[in-house]
């Protein structure tokens, strides 16, 4: 016999008031666990994703949705800049690096981005098998995509255009699969890279009889920084946007007014951008938190008046074992354990199935498995809500405690309380 | 032994109640006669330091129950007092076993299995030992109360009506069971009731 045991034992003698009180607190827990695990992971993955990234630079449009196309390749891209444009700013001496996107095609649901080599290396990735895109139609896919796709070194494959897998198909021209890489733990993983060049050549219009255009290198006297296989300075190539790194900070000051100061063009800082994405989506996370903080406060309660209740019923029970030697601090550590012990239980259940649902979500929504949303991470903050919860059960069971402390023995013996 | 001198209790109410002085051995147990309301529990309640007398002294083996502090009555009072009550006031979350486990765990000795045993063995309940103690009737559960009461082989066993509520058939094994196990643990026997049918098993009465 000891205290936990007979804890345990009122608790069990209670089972469906005891499970009423767990699953009430084990639910508001649970929406807690999801919004902390969800919301840490995204912020980490966006901080991830735009790292290193001060500047995308797009056509006229919505500088959110630039953000979103071009760095977290959620939404579909403004438009197109001309090439031309886009070498002026590569050109300018505020601009330590310059990474040329074309978008518009995607296999099975998972994009091809036309870039160069610059783009794998902002995001340290490597191969796991085979090499980078050298010639056109090579391409080099994320981990996800062969996982989810299974596809392997030497596979051919046609594009479709936009990004949904019921576009229209580009059948006369197939990608090959030359290299894998290696998983990066950023959007790469979701991935399909290839060069610019391959982009345009998907996407031009032959006539009958029409030879797709070979590059010829060596006959380009000046070429383009972006694209080295055509002219510098070429108005007839577009591009969906350029990925800027700032050689210094003053480039912050003057870029973006520069940039936004072109007709055509449009300048989004993913620094900002991102952060009011997060206050835009911070509206509902704050009504689910509030959703979860009344779920708690009403388990709070329903477990105060269950433990309330179950001292007046108890109070026999209180007095004999003060008669049998237990003094007054043994019942006060009796009614608090048991107040700890629920909340304790409840708040275990709750991370246990926080965790598992973030995990379910993980298994059945495509874009969760895609933004690398995980339930098997622990953060910290979730040894807070252990001793929050601890200290809840404390909280409700402190006036139970107070009332077994202050318990008259006699008078409840005798039958007169 | 119980020794009891000059015990006065004021209630709440004002009422004072003073009680006669007396002394209770382990060969002789008592039994504590009066009219509801002539003060046999508060007089328990105060020999077994659950209330404290205004006035007068109450003294266990020796040992002043004034003169202890808290904590260190409810030790005592663990480990050298049994209760038994009217209403057998059994734990209801825990089996026979576990009830009879509480009375050396919360007294702070050490708890034995064999003595719990033993003592099931004494109250013929052995093969009550892992029941529910919402299963048992009420006489079984009274023998329950009395064996938790004589666990810790008490100097001193207080009871309270503990047979009132109790047909003819219960009342006379339960009363011969109490005094068999009091005389077996040698524990000085006061017995608190208005139930006429005991003073044909115990002759040493005092009248309140």
């Amino acid at each position: 016999m000891n205290l936990p045991f007979l804890v345990w034992s009122y608790l069990k003698s209670r089972p469906l008031n005891t499970a009423l009180n767990i699953v009430l607190l084990s639910l508001g827990i649970a929406v807690i666990t999801i919004l902390l695990l969800f919301n840490n992971q995204l912020q980490q993955k966006i901080s991830d994703n735009a790292r290193g990234i001060d500047l995308v630079v797009g056509a006229k449009g919505s500088p959110l949705q630039l953000i979103l196309c071009n760095i977290f390749h959620i939404d579909f891209p403004t438009g197109n800049i001309n090439l031309k444009e886009a070498e002026k700013i590569a050109k300018n001496r505020l601009v330590k690096k310059a990474i040329p996107m074309a978008l518009g095609d995607s296999f099975n649901g998972y994009r091809i981005i036309g870039t160069n080599r610059l783009y794998a290396e902002q995001y340290q990735a490597v191969l796991s098998s085979g090499a980078w895109f050298k010639e056109d139609l090579e391409v080099a896919i994320g981990s996800n995509v062969v996982r989810a796709l299974d596809l392997k070194l030497g596979d051919k494959f046609e594009s479709t255009h936009g990004l949904s897998a019921e576009g229209h198909s580009h059948e006369e021209n197939k990608f090959v699969v030359t290299g894998i890489m290696a998983p990066t733990n950023s959007v790469l993983d979701n991935l399909i890279l290839t060069n610019v060049e391959s982009i345009w050549a998907v996407h031009e219009t032959h006539g009958e009889g029409e030879e797709h255009e070979e590059h010829d290198h060596d006959s380009i006297t000046n070429p383009s920084l972006l694209v080295s296989s055509v002219a510098a300075g070429d108005s007839t190539k577009e591009l969906t946007s350029l990925l800027i790194q700032y050689r210094s900070p003053m480039g912050a000051i003057q870029m973006p007014r520069w940039v936004n100061g072109q007709s055509s063009l449009q300048a989004a800082s993913p620094a900002f951008e991102t952060a009011r994405l997060f206050s835009i989506l911070g509206v509902g996370v704050d009504i689910l938190k509030a959703f979860a903080y009344v779920l708690i406060f009403i388990s709070g309660l329903s477990i105060f008046i269950a433990l309330y209740n179950s001292l007046k019923e108890r109070r026999y029970d209180m007095a004999i074992m003060r008669s049998m030697g237990a003094s007054r601090g043994k019942l006060v550590a009796a009614i608090l354990m048991e107040g700890g012990a629920l909340t304790l239980i409840g708040a275990l259940i709750g991370l246990l199935m926080g965790h598992g649902a973030l995990m379910l979500m993980g298994t059945l929504i495509e874009e969760t498995q895609k933004a690398g949303i995980s339930g098997i991470v622990f953060y910290p903050e979730e040894w807070i809500i252990l001793v929050g919860s601890l200290l809840l059960g404390l909280l409700c069971a402190i006036i139970p405690a107070i009332q077994a402390y202050r318990t008259d023995i006699s008078k409840v013996l005798a039958g007169n309380e | 032994m119980i020794e009891v001198q000059q015990v006065t209790y004021a209630y709440e109410t004002g009422k004072t109640i003073s009680f006669p002085d007396f002394k209770v051995t382990g060969s002789e147990p008592c039994l504590l006669l009066g009219e509801s309301g002539s003060g046999k529990t508060t007089l328990l309640h105060l020999i077994g330091g659950l209330l404290k007398s205004q006035h007068g002294k109450i003294s266990i083996q020796g040992t002043q129950l004034a003169t202890l502090s808290e904590s260190a009555l409810d030790k005592f009072r663990g480990q050298h007092i049994g209760f038994i009550f009217q209403k057998n006031h059994l734990i209801t979350a825990l089996s026979v076993k576990d009830n009879l486990r509480m009375a050396p765990y919360l007294s702070g000795l050490p708890q034995n299995d064999a003595r719990i045993k033993e003592v099931l063995t004494e109250v013929a309940l052995t093969e009550k030992s892992d029941a529910k103690v919402t299963a048992l009737s009420h006489g079984q559960a009274q023998r329950v109360a009395i064996a938790r009461a004589v666990l810790n082989k008490p100097n001193v066993i207080l009871a309270d009506e503990p047979t009132s509520a109790l047909d003819d058939k219960n009342c006379m094994s339960v009363i011969d069971m109490l005094l068999d196990v009091a005389k077996q643990n040698n524990s000085a026997l006061l017995i608190a009731t208005h139930d006429q049918r005991l003073k044909s098993k115990i002759s040493r009465q005092i009248m309140l």
